[in-house]
C-alpha cells in the first residue's frame, strides 16, 4: 500500500514513473526480494530475508511495479502440483479439489483467480508452462540465457529461467520486456539485442509453418487433451498457416535426461544447505559434521531429498558413464532433433501436458508418476529453446487445456505472435472463466 | 536395476543426509523405479555425439577481476544461525 500510495503521490505531482507504474505483480519464493522472505516454500529457508535483490527485481522495481507478495510453489522448484511445499497446499481456481500444477503453482492460480495480472514464475522442466496450462492462463519460458538468473535460488543451472505468467500473451509480451536482458552478475545471460515483443504481435499467422510431433499425441496423452489441441491445429489451417506432421522421438528419452541431469545438477547445488551461514540450523549437533547432517536431513522435504540422493547416485563413481554422460550425450541428441525440426518449420505445436490439473494428493505418494506430467515439456528446456503455453479449450469437467508453441533460440517472436493470433481467433477467456467450485 | 540397502546408505553419506528407516525402504523403491525409467537413455542413438552441458554453444565469460564490496554486512549476518562479532559461528573443529 506504501508503495501505491508513493506512485499515485508521484503521478499526481506530474513525476514521470514509467508506463507500467502501479501494476501489481507475484513474485514466485526462489526469486530473491531484498528485505522480503524468500523461503522457496521449505522448512530449509523458512526464515530467510535475502540482503539483495534478483536482477529481475531490480528491474521490476525500476518500473514502479507493487510486489504484492510472494507465491507458493513445490520445495525448491521440485514438483508439478505445488503439493510439495513444506507450508501451503495450493488449489486450482478452475476446481478446489484439483492441483494448479507446479512448480509455480501459486503464480499461475493467483492469476487465474484474478488476485494479480502478472506473475513471475521458473521453468526447469515445466514449471511455468504445466501450471499455465493446468490455470488456463498463459505462461512463457523464456529461451535459456535472454532472462537474467542472478538471485533465483538454483534448482539445475544449465536448464533453470524465470519467466512470465499472465492473463494474455499480449501482457506476456509486456512483461518480457521489462524482465529481458544482458545481465553481467549471470555468466549465462547472453547478450542480444533488445526487443520489444508487443511488436511482434501481428494477429496473422498466413504461411508461418507449423510441425506437429505425432509421438507428443501418442499414448500416455489424454484423449480430451488430444481432440482439443488437433481442434486448435485446424484453427491455425483456416488462418492460413501450413501444417504438417513430423517425427520428433525425444519425449521419453528426453525425461529420462532430464531426470538425470536436473537432479545431478540439484545435489551439488544444495550442497550449500550447510545450517551455517543461512538456513535451518539442528538443535541436535555435538560437531560440524552434525550440524552439516542433521540440518540437512531435518530441514529439507522429501521430494528434495529424494532428488538430491538420485542426483548424487548418477554422479557417483560406477555410474557417472552409465547414467550422467550418456544423458549429456542424449542432450546433443536433443539439440540436434530440434535444429532439424526447426530447418523446415517455424514453430512446433505440442500439448502442455498430458492431462488436465490431477486430483489433489491422487499423485503425491509415486514419484514416477508425478514425474510423466512433465514429460511433453522438458525436452524444451534440455534444448534451451522458448515456448509459451497458451489456453485452447477446456475438458468434459471444465478443467482448462494448454497449447504448447516451441520456437527456435531467441525467437519469442514467432511464438508469441502464433499464440496471440490463436488467442484473438479463440478468445478463450470470453468463454471459460474459473467458477472456485469443489 | 537393483539397489541395496549399502548403496542407499552411501550415497546418502557423499549428501550428507541421515536417512530414518522408513526413508531408506522408500528411497530404495523409489531409485529403482526411477533408474528402470532412466535406464532408457542407454537405447538412445547417441554413438558418435559430443557431450552438452546446456542447451547453448558454451562459451568462457570474463569479467574484470575487481572488488566491489557488499556493504550490507547487518543484513548478511542477519541470517546466521548463530554469529560472534561479524562472524559465522560452529562449533569447535579441531
Amino acid at each position: 500500500m506504501q508503495k501505491a500510495n508513493e506512485i499515485e503521490t508521484k503521478l499526481k505531482n506530474g513525476e514521470k514513473c514509467g508506463e507500467f507504474a502501479g501494476i501489481p505483480i507475484g513474485i514466485k519464493d526462489n526469486i530473491c526480494t531484498k528485505g522480503v522472505k524468500t523461503t522457496c516454500s521449505s522448512k530449509m529457508l523458512e526464515n530467510f530475508v535475502s540482503p539483495y535483490n534478483a536482477t529481475v527485481m531490480e528491474k521490476v522495481n525500476s518500473e514502479n511495479l507493487i510486489n504484492l507478495g510472494k507465491l507458493n510453489m513445490d520445495e525448491f522448484a521440485m514438483g508439478a502440483s505445488t503439493e510439495y511445499s513444506s507450508f501451503k497446499k495450493t488449489s486450482n481456481p478452475w476446481n478446489l479439489n484439483k492441483v494448479p500444477g507446479g512448480s509455480s503453482g501459486g503464480s499461475a492460480a493467483a492469476v487465474a483467480a484474478g488476485m494479480v495480472p502478472w506473475a513471475l514464475g521458473s521453468d526447469t522442466g515445466g514449471s511455468i508452462r504445466q501450471p499455465a496450462s493446468f490455470c488456463g492462463v498463459v505462461g512463457l519460458k523464456p529461451t535459456y540465457g535472454l532472462v537474467s538468473r542472478y538471485g533465483l535460488v538454483a534448482f539445475a543451472s544449465s536448464l533453470d529461467q524465470i519467466g512470465p505468467i499472465t492473463k494474455d500473451v499480449e501482457d506476456v509480451a509486456i512483461l518480457l520486456n521489462i524482465i529481458a536482458g544482458h545481465d553481467e552478475k549471470d555468466s549465462t545471460s547472453v547478450n542480444v539485442d533488445k526487443k520489444d515483443y508487443t511488436k511482434c504481435l501481428k494477429n496473422d499467422v498466413k504461411g508461418l509453418k507449423i510441425g506437429v510431433p505425432k509421438e507428443f499425441f501418442g499414448e500416455g496423452i489424454n484423449n480430451e487433451v488430444k481432440d482439443n489441441l488437433m481442434q486448435a491445429i485446424e484453427k491455425y489451417k483456416e488462418m492460413g498457416a501450413c501444417v504438417e506432421e513430423i517425427s520428433l522421438d525425444i519425449a521419453n528419452y528426453s525425461l529420462a535426461t532430464y531426470y538425470i541431469i536436473a537432479c545431478a545438477e540439484a545435489s551439488s547445488n544444495l550442497g550449500r544447505f550447510d545450517g551455517i551461514r543461512y538456513g535451518y540450523r539442528t538443535n541436535n549437533y555435538e560437531n560440524l559434521k552434525d550440524i552439516y547432517r542433521n540440518s540437512r536431513s531435518e530441514g529439507f522435504g522429501a521430494e528434495v531429498k529424494r532428488r538430491i540422493i538420485l542426483g548424487t547416485y548418477v554422479l557417483s563413481s560406477g555410474y557417472y558413464d552409465a547414467y550422467y554422460k550418456k544423458a549429456q550425450k542424449v542432450r546433443t541428441l536433443v539439440k540436434k532433433e530440434f535444429e532439424k525440426a526447426f530447418e523446415k518449420y517455424d514453430i512446433l505445436i505440442t500439448p502442455t501436458a498430458p492431462t488436465v490439473a490431477f486430483d489433489i494428493g491422487s499423485r503425491s505418494n509415486n514419484p514416477l508418476e508425478m514425474y510423466l506430467a512433465d514429460i511433453c515439456t522438458v525436452s524444451v528446456n534440455i534444448a534451451g529453446v522458448p515456448a509459451i503455453s497458451v489456453p485452447c479449450g477446456v475438458d468434459s469437467q471444465g478443467m482448462p487445456i494448454g497449447m504448447q508453441i516451441i520456437g527456435k533460440h531467441f525467437d519469442e517472436e514467432t511464438i508469441l505472435n502464433a499464440a496471440y493470433t490463436f488467442e484473438q481467433k479463440v478468445k478463450f477467456r470470453e468463454k471459460y472463466k474459473p467458477q472456485f467450485n469443489k | 536395476m537393483e539397489v541395496s540397502r549399502e548403496e542407499i546408505l552411501h550415497i546418502a553419506k557423499l549428501a550428507n543426509l541421515v536417512l530414518k528407516e522408513d526413508e531408506i525402504d522408500e528411497y530404495i523403491v523409489n531409485l529403482q523405479d526411477i533408474l528402470n525409467f532412466a535406464n532408457i537413455v542407454n537405447d538412445a542413438p547417441v554413438e558418435d555425439l559430443e557431450l552438452s552441458n546446456g542447451g547453448l554453444e558454451n562459451y568462457n565469460v570474463f569479467r574484470k577481476d575487481e572488488i566491489k564490496e557488499f556493504n550490507d554486512k547487518e543484513a548478511l549476518l542477519s541470517n546466521a544461525p548463530e554469529k560472534e562479532d561479524n562472524m559465522f559461528k560452529i562449533p569447535k573443529v579441531i
